[in-house]
């Protein structure tokens, strides 16, 4: 059997990188509500809301790590397996990638020690800007690459010039490469998602705390504060969806066909597809429940224009159209799932019986696989919707491949990642479901450290507090009491 | 500034990545690679993992730094470099990957034979993803098969060369005294004991293979050389190491062990610097007689581009050198258990 290089390295590329997208939107979504409940903290000095940031950090920092491990890979790969493209777009991510290195990774690893380690080294005052400096590092991560992903998808502020290797793209204008016509768009999209996925996270776990009736406050209350953010996001990201298919319909027309499976431009408006089945071999959607009009509609505001279909497209340019449809119906249908589900919940936390709705907190339970989904699937629709294009409109994909590399590695590389990254996977859910099954600390002053203890270090961060300065003159005598503490405690 | 000036100067930056990157991450590399020996108790195990808790995932930061700025400023010689070395880097990735897991979940049971595992493992790849950077650095030394294209013609087996094997030792050895010295830093007690012993022990080895490999390299890669002729002021460096390697046993012997971790940083600092005196200006090596090497000046990105990320370099570059500081400042001090630890 032949086996074909360029199929190979987008199956390790789809692999990995969507292995890779299990962790960052959770650790920016878990980011945002850990500043929002180690805010409270600072603002009441309610100890519960110190318990909440620390079992949530716990959980961030297996996340975290798992960001961090499978993303060095997305790196490497660029040059391992798309050596061509690299060559080709070097010049052009170099800027981002160097503003993405020294502001966002220096600045979520370095304070990531301290959010995690550091609880007792430091004062209450200095973790939180620890913890916001990782939040906005975690942001700041994904305003870059998506600025970069998004030049893939409508390219600006370049030129071509004949490189030592053929054709590059070199960059002309830094400020149009940023604000390329789809960055704002797609990046707030992103980010939404992030937040709605760490929402749906902490509500997932908090309403099977409240379920089993174990630690009933702490779970209330994150709960609530997830909540706030989880309906905020899945309402604006139904905007923001609107606006990211006008965006694809003004610059990447046959993207925007392959997710609706229009086919035929036809006469008159066209069709919105609820659902269906597109065939592409017949070239037409099957069993499909449509809108009349409705595309016209969403695109161009009336219900007589026409959008341009497929058909426009010549052939050796037009995307695949199965996947991309498929993945954009599940994305759409979930945020429509997402907007009813925090709705109904903030209806009867209004009414003040969610709590007893048990039926409901199962539904949140098993409702955060649905945010996975809708951010895997929204970015499948959009790298394949892009195809079969690497850069749309310049670079195909098939001339983005490394020129050295041989179809057996690319194999070998396959099945070990598969390998590894099922035993990652493995172990993340297990050590996920010892600290759910562990629980938080009870919440005293200074969650953890021995109950006796627990008022003096509250007296001492206190002091530390009034007396930011003297922080550490204060840190020798906390030093000797964790160790009483920790002596006792020691596993 | 002038295209060229620019050049010599993002040569220089990713230079400093690399060496920044060996420096820090090489230390908890080498506290991996001596993970087995120098603790022997769970107990010490836990300590010697977590005196490298808070700070390895900021260390391997570097390495991502690197990659990019590689990539940025020269993406050819990234393109050229990484698609050649496709196996070895592969390997990297999962030994990293499997150090990150090892560190984290090795203490989320108390099963022996699951911390053993972990033990086993994180030592295995700390070494071999030392062994593999030292390979690369060896292969670009010695030069490799790269075409007028700049694209790699050869096998795993040019690869593998001998020199390049040996180099991926040295390296193994370096990072293992430089670790261990920082274990002897960050212990106390029987611990730190077994650290003083094998700081010896480290040291002697790194000494051969660095002697065995200066005069290898005379052998093998006499091109290498070639700057030191040219720029006698190079062998100030050569000077600087030698001073900085006799210094550490030294401060070993005078029981001054951060003077002595202050003199293996030193060390590995001298050791890149040589690495780039060695190859400007070029960043690839070709041994095709038709063959193009990849210099920093065919290989960069655009003038612009260059220029556009020095001006980000100038103004990150002090943000993250205040970071850095105020954390190696809060986990300044001997390592403790905690229940925040691993």
């Amino acid at each position: 059997m032949e086996l074909d290089v360029l199929l190979l390295s987008r199956l390790q590329f789809a692999f990995t990188i969507m292995f890779h997208y299990i962790f960052p939107p959770l650790s920016i979504g878990l980011g945002v509500l850990l500043v929002m409940m180690e805010g409270m903290y600072l603002k009441t000095r309610d100890p519960q809301y110190e318990a909440m940031a620390r079992f949530w950090t716990r959980v961030f920092a297996v996340n975290f790590a798992m960001g961090v491990a499978s993303g060095i890979v997305m790196e490497f790969e660029f040059g391992t397996n798309w050596a061509a493209y690299s060559r080709y777009v070097g010049d052009v991510f170099g800027s981002a990638l160097a503003a993405e290195g020294l502001f966002a990774f220096f600045l979520e690893s370095g304070f990531l020690a301290i959010l995690v380690f550091g609880w007792d080294r430091v004062g209450p005052k200095m973790h939180f800007f620890s913890t916001l400096m990782v939040s906005l590092g975690s942001i700041f991560s994904s305003v870059w690459i998506i600025i970069a992903n998004s030049w893939q998808q409508t390219p600006a502020g370049y030129h071509i010039v004949n490189g030592p290797n053929g054709p590059r793209a070199e960059i002309l204008d830094f400020w149009a490469m940023v604000f390329n016509p789809s960055t704002v768009d797609r990046l707030s999209h992103t980010l939404l998602g992030a937040f709605i996925l760490g929402a749906f996270f902490v509500m997932s776990i908090s309403a099977y705390y409240v379920i089993k009736e174990r630690h009933l406050d702490f779970a209330k209350r994150s709960f609530k504060i997830a909540l706030a953010l989880g309906t905020a996001s899945s309402l604006l990201i139904a905007i923001s969806g609107h606006s990211n298919a006008n965006m694809v319909a003004e610059n990447q027309p046959a993207k925007l066909a392959a997710f609706e499976g229009h086919f035929h431009t036809g006469e008159g408006a066209s069709p919105l597809y609820i659902i269906g089945w597109p065939d592409e071999e017949a070239q037409e959607v099957k069993y499909g429940v449509a809108i009349p009009g409705m595309l016209s509609f969403l695109i161009h505001g009336d219900f007589e224009t026409p959008v341009p279909g497929l058909d426009t497209i010549p052939d050796e340019d037009e995307p695949p159209v199965f996947l991309p449809f498929m993945t954009y119906h599940v994305m759409v249908s979930l945020g429509v799932f997402f907007i009813a589900l925090t709705l109904l919940s903030c209806f009867f936390l209004w009414r003040g019986t969610l709590f007893e709705k048990r039926w409901l907190l199962w539904a949140h339970v098993f409702a955060v696989v649905g945010p996975y989904i809708a951010n895997q699937a929204g970015w499948v629709s959009a790298e394949v919707g892009r195809q079969p294009f690497i850069v749309y409109g310049h670079l195909r994909t098939s001339d983005g491949l490394s020129e050295a590399v041989v179809a057996e590695h690319v194999l070998v590389s396959i099945i070990m990642f598969g390998l590894i990254y099922a035993m990652l996977f493995v172990v993340w859910v297990w050590v996920l479901n010892h600290k759910i099954q562990h629980g938080p600390e009870p919440a005293v002053a200074h969650a953890g450290g021995a109950p006796i203890s627990g008022g003096k270090d509250l007296l001492i961060a206190t002091a530390n507090l009034s007396q930011p300065g003297k922080g550490h003159s204060l840190s020798g005598i906390r030093d000797e009491e964790e160790d009483n503490a920790q002596t006792e405690e020691e596993e | 500034m002038e295209f060229e000036t620019l050049q010599i100067f993002w040569f220089v930056t990713v230079g400093f990545f690399l060496a920044g990157y060996a420096i820090l991450d090489g230390f908890d590399l080498g506290v991996g690679i001596m993970h087995l020996l120098v603790a022997k108790t769970d107990h010490e195990r836990r300590l010697t993992m977590n005196s490298i808790g808070p700070l390895w995932d900021g260390n391997e930061v570097w390495l991502v730094v690197f990659g990019g700025a590689l990539f940025a400023s020269f993406p050819e010689a990234y393109a050229t470099a990484f698609s050649m070395f496709y196996l070895p880097l592969h390997l990297v990735l999962f030994g990293l990957i499997f150090r990150a897991v090892s560190l984290e979940f090795r203490s989320k049971s108390d099963n022996p034979i699951w911390r053993k595992a972990w033990d086993v493992g994180f030592f295995l790849a700390s070494t071999v993803t030392t062994f593999i950077f030292g390979v690369a650095v060896g292969g670009s030394i010695q030069g490799l098969p790269i075409d007028e294209k700049f694209i790699f013609r050869g096998g795993l087996l040019d690869l593998l060369q001998p020199y390049a094997l040996m180099v991926g030792t040295m390296a193994v050895a370096t990072f293992a005294m430089h670790g261990t010295i920082y274990l002897y830093l960050k212990t106390e007690g029987e611990l730190q004991e077994r650290a003083h012993q094998w700081m010896w022990r480290t040291f002697g080895f790194f000494l051969v293979c660095y002697v065995l490999t200066t005069i290898a390299t005379f052998e093998v890669a006499p091109h290498a050389t070639q700057n030191f002729r040219e720029y006698p002021l190079a062998w100030v460096i050569v000077l600087l190491n030698v001073l900085a390697i006799a210094n550490i046993p030294r401060a070993i012997h005078l029981g001054r062990p951060g003077y002595a971790f202050f003199s293996s940083c030193c060390t590995i600092a001298a050791l890149a610097t040589l690495f780039g005196a060695a190859l400007f200006p070029n960043l690839i090596l070709t041994t095709l007689p038709d063959g193009q090497s990849l210099t920093i000046f065919n290989s960069s990105s655009s003038h612009g581009t260059l220029h556009l990320m020095q001006i980000i370099a100038f103004i990150g570059a002090p943000l993250v050198f205040t970071y850095t500081c105020i954390i190696y400042w809060v986990f300044r001090g001997k390592v403790e258990l905690g229940h925040n630890s691993y």
